[in-house]
């Protein structure tokens, strides 16, 4: 590993993350028939409710306390209670997720005895109720979303006799990218527990009767059946262990933990598909190994175009990991990569994987999109990302392949595809037109500029080097 | 006691029957700007949303949110305001407080915040905005920011917007009551000019204030600065040099215009340029208020030719859309009740119609202007919204980007007017423009297959 620097700044410009309950929110809508409470001001819920309707393209309903002025003051029970009775009489869920908000924490509410008090009250005692300690200054959604997929665990995961199925917990991918991590389950004759799925919650087909909580989610009996698993896969290398529910599963239940990189790429992919191997004993099915076959084609087929690419990534860590990997694996080179979370594992992780990276790549960690800009401008020229990256096109001239969490510049965003050899595959395809449409855009005239008006040759504009050297960037 | 049972809900809440009437049936006493019931999911966001959507606009400031990552993070660069100018609105600045800050006070590190920013982005006004946090651990935003004016001799300005001290309509009054502290120090000696005014709840979404504008220009008008869209410092400080504020977006700027007449005497009037009716007749006010028959007989002249232009037009979606029902649940009054008119415009009756923000006067003039049987909502949820769009038989609803996906769902067409969206809805051309709209989504042949 190279420089490490860390700089203290005092103000964040264009923020490259988002707050913890919004990742509470996406856990909790992988919960079959789940609502969720956020304790705090009316605005927390709207927002997100917003940010997610945009991405999703569902109606995204989440609750809030609404807290005033006079709950603050004085405590919010009264609006918690009153929220939660509300809340139930208009959707009955089978569960209740809560999560705080900065407000709530600050004043300091007790959302764990408050919720238990108030199922007493009304006779609900077998109504389950999980509740996160999310306020927005505690991390990003990333923590947001894995520290509740702990407290999930914790709450509803039972010890069980033993079973034979496998846990497989997932990070923040799309609906689309869950359906495929089933399918390969299936394929390879795995049972297997996913939580949590939003593949159906946050991708409904049109349907009548119009549900207001929709159909699909992982099953509560399913969540319970976890402490018996005979091993938990978990796509999370960059969790750390407080947050981790795989990790709660092992020390807690013993359950075996596999932390396992995001399948995107062929190695990483390769690693689920032996780690099933492994665990099931089933050998790896033919319509699999074509896929990887294909993928491997897909490579040898584009990797001339791509050697052209130098790639800023950035978002969540275990995502920005998958998509590195696919970059490194095919010449597109990182020399930016790039989250809002402040993540020593990824800083690891990705450090000896660029260790055999020609380029220099600086990784930014607790950064925003002002300093991924700067970083970028003259030596990326292709950017891997949420839609929040758009400035990087829009100021910089960098063309911006959408991938990951929020989406809202295009549609389709929860149907992207970027798991398994599959996906990666069409990935690899959405990259690399992207940088031949970027070329075929502009190669007529610089060609003419250069030769035919023979001006000064375009410098080469990456110089390659072997270099081993990584600046790293801690905020 | 089991809650699981698949219960299809099918009454409102307790505490939301007060604010939901229907015409005719009921009486006109709605229930309007309190406080959003907890549990209900509520469409609305809250008071620091109020006070960054009026103020984001104003192209050259600095907007710094005085809080944790998230509420910058939500709110940055959302909005369709265009600018004619600088562009340093687009960004959103944050002090990204932690929870050491929470613990011992984010003074130091704003104050420290504003010094780099200012150092890196030459601008002469600075807004802070409070959020809930700030109100909480008592940071004194007033100080610092009078602080940090001093050292860098430009306007530092508090927006007390701490989320939770009431809706988003208080939100609106904080953004008037910063905007207000910008026109305060002006400068003596400039004195109102003649036909010049300011145009006030227009946020330029698409153009739209350069459309107005360009009007008002062949009527003989001169606008001296919009509030906000497209504004800049100096137009903003400028402010009194107008003699009439005409207001569009009354929920978010009636209070600013009331204090402008109260500190300047400069008088007011309501607009709205939202369909052919409204523009034509707010361009008539404009031009009776100044007494100018030259500017009225230009009224006319401009409002024949632009009507004729566009009246073949809208004869050919009338046609086609006759007899269609619309719902609407929108932010402000302002706009719903222009949109009655202009959906009459097109042969379209309003079924249901509900405001997140909406006055009493406003909801008067609602009920006086729809049919019977109409329902009438303040501060809807979607459990509501669903269950009278259904009721009611809506073919269209009219929202924003939370309400979309609803309508969507429930096989209903639906039109987007909200701060989001890349094409006007004002005058003469926003006319054609929701026509086309309610046309592309209600008669497409995607409906055919569900």
């Amino acid at each position: 590993m190279g420089k490490k620097h860390t700089s203290c700044r005092n103000v964040n410009e264009n923020p490259c993350n988002m707050c913890m309950p919004m990742g509470g929110i996406l856990a909790f809508k992988g919960l079959e028939q789940s609502m969720v409470m956020l304790h705090g001001s009316q605005g927390c819920a709207t927002y997100m409710r917003r940010h997610m309707a945009e991405h999703f393209n569902e109606p995204i309903d989440v609750a809030s306390s609404s807290l005033n002025e006079k709950g603050t003051i004085y405590g919010g029970e009264k609006n918690l209670k009153q929220g939660l009775d509300n809340m139930i009489k208009a959707y009955r869920p089978g569960v209740i997720g809560i999560l705080t908000t900065c407000l709530a924490e600050t004043i300091g509410e007790d959302i764990d005895r408050i919720s238990q008090e108030y199922l007493r009250e009304k006779g609900y005692g077998d109504l389950p109720v999980v509740t996160v300690n999310s306020p927005g200054y505690g991390g990003t959604h990333t923590e947001g979303y894995w520290l509740t997929l702990r407290r999930i665990v914790a709450r509803l995961a039972q010890k069980t006799g033993a079973n034979s199925k496998i846990n497989v917990i997932i990070p923040n991918l799309s609906p689309a990218d869950i359906r495929e991590i089933k399918r390969i389950l299936q394929l390879m004759r795995v049972d297997y527990i996913l939580l949590p799925d939003y593949s159906d919650t946050l991708d409904r087909p049109y349907q009548k009767p119009y549900r207001k909580i929709p159909e699909g989610g992982t099953k509560l009996a399913d969540i319970a059946a976890m402490g018996g698993a005979a091993a938990t896969i978990q796509f999370g290398l960059t969790v750390d262990e407080s947050m981790s529910p795989g990790h709660y599963l092992e020390s807690r239940f013993g359950v075996p933990l596999y932390n396992l990189p995001v399948p995107m790429g062929v190695e990483n992919t390769d690693m689920f598909m032996n780690m099933l191997m492994k665990l099931t004993g089933n050998p790896l099915p033919a319509c699999l190994e074509q896929e990887r076959g294909r993928l491997l084609d897909c490579m040898i087929d584009s990797h001339k175009y791509n050697a052209r690419g130098r790639s800023v990534i950035f978002g969540e860590p275990d995502n920005i990991y998958g998509v590195a990997k696919i970059c490194l694996e095919n010449g597109i080179y990182p020399v930016v990569v790039a989250t809002g979370s402040k993540n020593p594992l990824l800083v690891k992780l990705l450090a000896e994987k660029l260790a055999h990276s020609p380029l220099r790549c600086t990784v930014l960690t607790g950064t925003d999109f002002t300093t991924i800009r700067k970083q970028s401008r003259g030596k990326a020229n292709i950017a891997i990302g949420s839609s929040d990256g758009r400035f990087l096109t829009e100021k910089e001239g960098i063309p911006l392949v959408r991938y990951g969490f929020p989406i809202h510049d295009r549609t389709g965003g929860q149907r992207l595809l970027s798991v398994g050899y599959a996906g990666t595959t069409q990935f690899l395809d959405r990259i690399t037109n992207t940088l031949l449409e970027h070329k075929h855009k502009h190669y007529r005239k610089s060609m003419y500029e250069m030769f035919y008006l023979n001006n000064q040759p375009v410098e080469e504009f990456f110089l390659e080097s072997s270099g081993e050297q990584h600046d790293v960037f801690m905020q | 006691m089991d809650v699981r049972q698949a219960v299809i809900w099918d009454s409102v809440l307790k505490e939301r029957k007060e604010s939901i009437i229907t015409k005719g049936k009921q009486k006109n006493r709605l229930k309007c700007d309190t406080d959003s019931v907890a549990g209900c999911v509520s469409q609305r966001a809250c008071v620091y949303c109020g006070a960054r959507v009026v103020l984001n606009p104003v192209t050259d400031a600095i907007h710094l949110v005085h809080g944790p990552i998230g509420c910058a993070s939500y709110t940055w660069d959302i909005r369709g305001s265009l600018s004619s100018g600088s562009e340093l609105y687009r960004n959103s600045f944050s002090t990204d407080l932690q929870e050491q800050d929470v613990i011992f006070g984010g003074e130091k590190k704003l104050a420290r915040a504003i010094d780099e920013l200012v150092a890196q982005y030459p601008a002469k006004v600075v807004f802070v905005y409070a959020t809930c946090i700030v109100g909480v651990i008592g940071d004194d935003l007033e100080a610092v920011c009078k602080a940090a004016a001093a050292r860098h001799q430009i306007e530092v300005i508090p927006v007390q917007s701490s989320g939770f001290a009431g809706n988003k309509a208080a939100g609106y009054r904080a953004a008037c009551d910063a905007l207000l502290r910008l026109i305060q120090p002006t400068q003596t000696g400039i004195s109102a000019r003649a036909n010049t005014i300011n145009y006030l709840g227009d946020f330029n979404l698409a153009g739209e204030v350069w459309i107005i504008k360009n009007y008002l220009r062949q009527i003989g008008v001169e606008v001296n600065v919009a509030f906000t869209g497209d504004s800049h410092y100096e137009a903003l400080k400028n402010a009194t040099a107008a003699s009439l504020n005409i207001i569009q977006c009354a929920g978010s700027m009636i209070y600013l215009a009331q204090r402008m007449k109260e500190l300047y005497g400069i008088p007011y009037l309501n607009v709205s340029f939202l369909g052919l009716q409204d523009t034509a007749e707010s361009l008539r006010k404009i031009a009776s208020h100044f007494g100018d028959e030259e500017m009225q007989r230009r009224v006319e002249e401009l409002v024949a030719r632009e009507t004729a232009r566009v009246e073949p037009t809208l004869e050919w979606y009338r046609r086609r859309l006759q007899g269609k029902k619309a719902a609407i649940y929108v932010g402000g009054g302002f706009k719903a009740i222009s949109l009655i008119k202009q959906f009459r415009e097109i042969g379209i009756d309003v079924v249901m119609i509900g405001t997140q923000t909406g006055r009493k006067e406003e909801y008067e003039i609602i009920h006086e202007l729809v049919d019977d049987g109409t329902v009438i909502l303040d501060d809807a949820n979607p459990s509501e919204l669903e269950k009278f769009m259904v009721e009611k038989g809506a073919h269209l609803l009219v929202g924003g980007v939370k309400e979309r996906p609803l309508a969507y769902k429930l096989g209903i067409a639906f039109i987007d007017h909200n701060h989001d969206r890349k094409h006007p809805l004002s005058g003469f051309v926003g006319a054609v423009n929701l026509a086309k709209e309610v046309y592309t989504t209600l008669c497409s042949p995607v409906w055919q297959y569900v």
